[in-house]
């Protein structure tokens, strides 16, 4: 097909479930390709020589090379060449904030709309799900045992490269269930849980080993697995899971959650499908979120899906600075969600029972910028109003969670508690790494797993040379 | 999955189980708890470890049916086994050589106290045990402590046994009891027993140590659902805590906010009744079918 051919051919959108419908249900709200669109999407792409769209993406997926399988409909070579790269294309074809990575740079969105790597990824994905249940060949052994703390995306990552390597890798998972902010945190309408417990399963099948119940920092400390585990080297991956409060009055009231809280009861634990599991979760009648990151945006579409009407979305700022993706502010506004911006909760109103009843909200306006160059909310004296509501989510951004580096002698943080590490992504401990949100603060799950690449080739060389 | 060696009955509604979970038996600490899960779909749930053996990899509960998971628990016989077992939590009893310790524990809680008891003796304390039920058959570990502790005071409602009236009257009289030098109270207990005893101690600025028992999820500071106000911060119970200064507890939030889920509790234990119906049914109606 000539170049001009391919310019011609229009983006093709992502079949979604009907708004209305889906604000009623945890079901995914996009639906996936059809074959025949996949393939007519393929064919967009212009398959550069330089191509740019692969350094946009922190895994380094051979874009041009996949999408290219898929035009051919060749489906199991694109598979191989993107789990080459990618051990959890089902997770990023969904959630990576394509549009500021491998789409921003993509040459087609020079003059329109860049090619849908993200879709193309999550087709792939889905038929390998269903098509493929490879039986490794183990790679010769090294007898090196590394092990991995947490199993969010950095820890997979990380995990999945060093088997193929031939390391022996156990990873370490606080919760019941291995996946991280995958599994508790982003919603079954956006991530389904059986798609990241799918990728999971094929890094088992890949050799990684995968401990769940126990937590490092009290079960075992960072020192015993060195010292009495047996472990060469490890990677630490434990997250920032620790949920920052507003600091204003009445967050102990019943009916007041944190993000992390909410969200992993209805996700994790599954308290949407009240009848059938035990962990219960408030369903409100009417619901205020506060922040304006993806975290929020999921808490309030959550708590739209659980019978919220109004669900209303509080937000210091303007829309534009709003960090949540496009697309889950777009899907957020068809659903039915109330965006109430230029706001701030500051106060938590309660009944004579303990249980929320209003929210305090003051408004602000944009003065000048301030050090991240996004401009500074000041409030508007006398401009408080009460919303209504039965819950109160909080989801303003978490921290490191000083667990694992309290325990840990030696391990040196900066002033957030993140750990701080060298370019090869060792910390302060010879042999012991670290990446993902525990090293920057909560980012995103693709720089988490390109955090666990790179500290997969240093923990390789460091294993077979003694140093990274 | 985590066998169960044992489980037995120690009073109505409260099951001693010893489970075998080895990597929280060789890091058990008094003051420690796990949090557990009993089968897929279920509740996470956290329960103080009562005793370990690191030798043999197990350790103790003593659990008191409350509600649904706690039931479903409690059904599990020797051979079954646990979901998920996850600890050591927690931040383990700080243990001083306090001179006199007085270790008050209600109901279930008195299960949370034996290791303390042991640890405390160990340090060098005269320990003694103030512990209550509402009747005889509901006071437990009298005897176990009475291996570690000068004395044990039992304290029913009913007089059924030891001293009449409750923990709050008996630590009284030895608060009192000008021959006790009291370095410190730890208790543990149902919140209103909690709130009790740390206004009787207070007078006497006796150092007083409560181990509290708000809803927790994950127990790794993740949620922050256990949240306690402690001296007017904001502490998660399951990393800070779960034990903390009683007189700067806020006692009456931490009653409060356990009653979140007053009606969905409610509602799963009816499930779960009806639930046991219709297996009773089932069983009924094939004993009728093969008869
Ligand atoms: C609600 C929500 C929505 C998001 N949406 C998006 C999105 O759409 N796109 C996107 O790119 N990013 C999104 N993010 C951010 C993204 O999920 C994170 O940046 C990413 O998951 C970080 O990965 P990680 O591997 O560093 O840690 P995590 O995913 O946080 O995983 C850490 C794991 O370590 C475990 N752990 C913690 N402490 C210990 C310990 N002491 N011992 C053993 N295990 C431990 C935890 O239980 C957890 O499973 C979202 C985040 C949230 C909370
Ligand atoms: C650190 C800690 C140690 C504990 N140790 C013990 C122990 O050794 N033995 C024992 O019998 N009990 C202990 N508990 C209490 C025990 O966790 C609850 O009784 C249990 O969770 C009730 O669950 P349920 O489903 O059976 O009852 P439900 O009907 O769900 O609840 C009954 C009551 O238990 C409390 N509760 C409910 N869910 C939770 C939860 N997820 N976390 C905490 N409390 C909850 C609430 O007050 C509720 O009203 C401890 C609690 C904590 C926080
Ligand atoms: S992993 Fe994310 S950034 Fe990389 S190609 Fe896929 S969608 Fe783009
Ligand atoms: S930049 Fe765009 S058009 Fe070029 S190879 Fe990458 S995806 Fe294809
Ligand atoms: S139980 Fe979640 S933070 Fe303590």
């Amino acid at each position: 097909m000539k170049p001009s051919e391919r310019m011609k051919i229009p983006r093709h959108e992502m079949p979604e479930q009907d708004a209305t419908e889906r604000s009623g249900n945890f079901q995914e709200v996009n639906q996936g390709f059809e074959e025949q669109f996949a393939c007519r999407e393929a064919e967009r792409c212009l398959q550069c020589k330089d191509a740019k769209c692969i350094p946009g993406c922190p895994v380094g997926v051979d874009i041009p090379a996949f999408v290219s399988a898929v035009s051919e409909n060749d489906l199991s070579k694109a598979a191989d060449i993107l789990l080459a790269d990618n051990v959890l294309p089902g997770v990023t074809g969904r959630v990576c904030p394509q549009e500021t990575q491998c789409e921003e740079v993509c040459v087609r969105a020079k003059k329109g709309e860049p090619v849908g790597v993200g879709h193309l990824e999550r087709f792939v994905a889905d038929w390998a799900r269903e098509h493929r249940k490879d039986l490794f060949e183990p790679p010769p052994a090294t007898g090196k045992k590394v092990a991995v703390v947490g199993s969010g995306p950095a820890g997979l990552t990380c995990a999945g490269e060093l088997a193929k390597r031939g390391h022996a890798v156990t990873v370490f998972e606080a919760l019941h269930r291995p996946g991280g902010v995958l599994v508790y945190g982003i919603p079954e309408f956006r991530l389904p849980n059986i798609v990241v417990d799918a990728e999971v399963e094929t890094l088992q099948r890949r050799g990684v080993e995968i401990v769940c119940d126990v937590i490092i920092g009290q079960t075992y400390t960072i020192p015993e697995l060195l010292e009495e585990e047996g472990f060469d080297s490890i990677f630490i991956a434990n997250g920032a899971g620790l949920p920052i409060f507003m600091n204003i009055p009445g967050e102990s009231l019943k009916g007041v959650y944190s993000a992390n809280e909410f969200l992993t009861r209805v996700n994790l634990m599954g308290a949407y499908r009240a009848t059938e599991v035990d962990t219960p979760v408030i369903r409100p009648t009417r619901a205020v979120v506060v922040g304006g990151g993806n975290t929020a945006m999921d808490a309030v579409r959550t708590s739209r899906r659980l019978g919220a009407d109004p669900a209303t979305l509080v937000y210091r700022r303007s829309r534009a600075e709003m960090p949540a993706r496009n697309e889950e502010i777009k899907h957020a506004e068809e659903e039915g969600v109330e965006l109430k911006l230029l706001n701030t909760p500051i106060e938590i109103l309660g009944d004579d029972d303990g249980w929320v009843r209003a929210v305090r909200c003051q408004r602000m306006e944009l003065g000048e910028p301030d050090d991240s160059g996004r401009r500074r909310p000041v409030p508007i004296e006398g401009s408080e109003f009460e919303i209504p509501c039965e819950i109160f989510v909080v989801a303003i951004g978490t921290k490191a969670n000083p667990l694992l580096t309290q325990t840990t002698p030696g391990l040196e943080v900066n002033k957030w508690g993140n750990i701080i590490i060298d370019d090869t992504g060792m910390t302060s401990i010879p042999g012991v790494f670290a990446g993902g949100d525990i090293v920057r603060g909560g980012a995103t799950v693709i720089l988490a797993m390109g955090d666990g690449k790179v500290a997969s080739r240093s923990i390789h060389k460091y294993l077979m040379n003694g140093q990274a | 999955m985590f066998k169960i060696v044992s489980a037995e009955w120690l009073a109505p509604k409260v099951r001693r189980i010893v489970a075998e979970a080895p990597r929280v038996a060789a890091h058990h600490q008094p003051g420690h708890f796990i949090i557990l899960r009993v089968r897929d779909e279920g509740e996470r749930i956290p329960l103080t470890i009562a005793d370990s053996d690191a030798e043999k990899g197990t350790i103790t509960l003593v659990v008191q049916v409350v509600g649904a998971t706690t039931e479903l628990l409690c059904e599990l016989e020797p051979g079954q086994a646990i979901q998920n077992i996850a600890g050591p939590m927690g931040k383990p009893t700080e243990i001083e050589d306090f001179g006199e310790a007085v270790l008050v524990g209600g109901g279930v809680g008195t299960a949370v106290i034996y290791p303390q008891a042991e640890a405390l003796k160990k340090a060098g304390n005269k320990v003694f045990a103030v512990i209550g039920g509402r009747s005889k058959e509901y006071v437990i570990f009298e005897e176990e402590l009475q291996a570690y502790c000068e004395e044990v005071f039992p304290c029913t409602d009913d007089g059924s046994h030891g001293y009449n009236g409750f923990v709050t009257g008996k630590l009284g009289e030895m608060l009192e009891d000008k021959s006790r030098k009291i370095g410190a109270v730890l208790m543990a207990g149902p919140v209103p027993m909690m709130r009790a005893v740390a206004e009787v101690t207070r007078p006497y600025n006796v150092p007083t140590i409560a181990s509290l028992n708000p809803i927790m999820v994950d127990g790794t500071g993740m949620c922050g659902g256990c949240r306690v106000t402690v001296g007017g911060e904001m502490k998660f119970a399951c990393v800070d805590g779960p034990e903390f200064d009683a007189h700067k507890v806020d006692f009456k939030e931490l009653t409060d906010r356990l009653a979140t889920y007053k009606e969905q509790e409610i509602f799963a234990w009816e499930r779960l009744q009806k639930g046991h119906q219709c297996k009773l049914d089932q069983q009924e109606a094939a004993c009728r079918a093969s008869s």
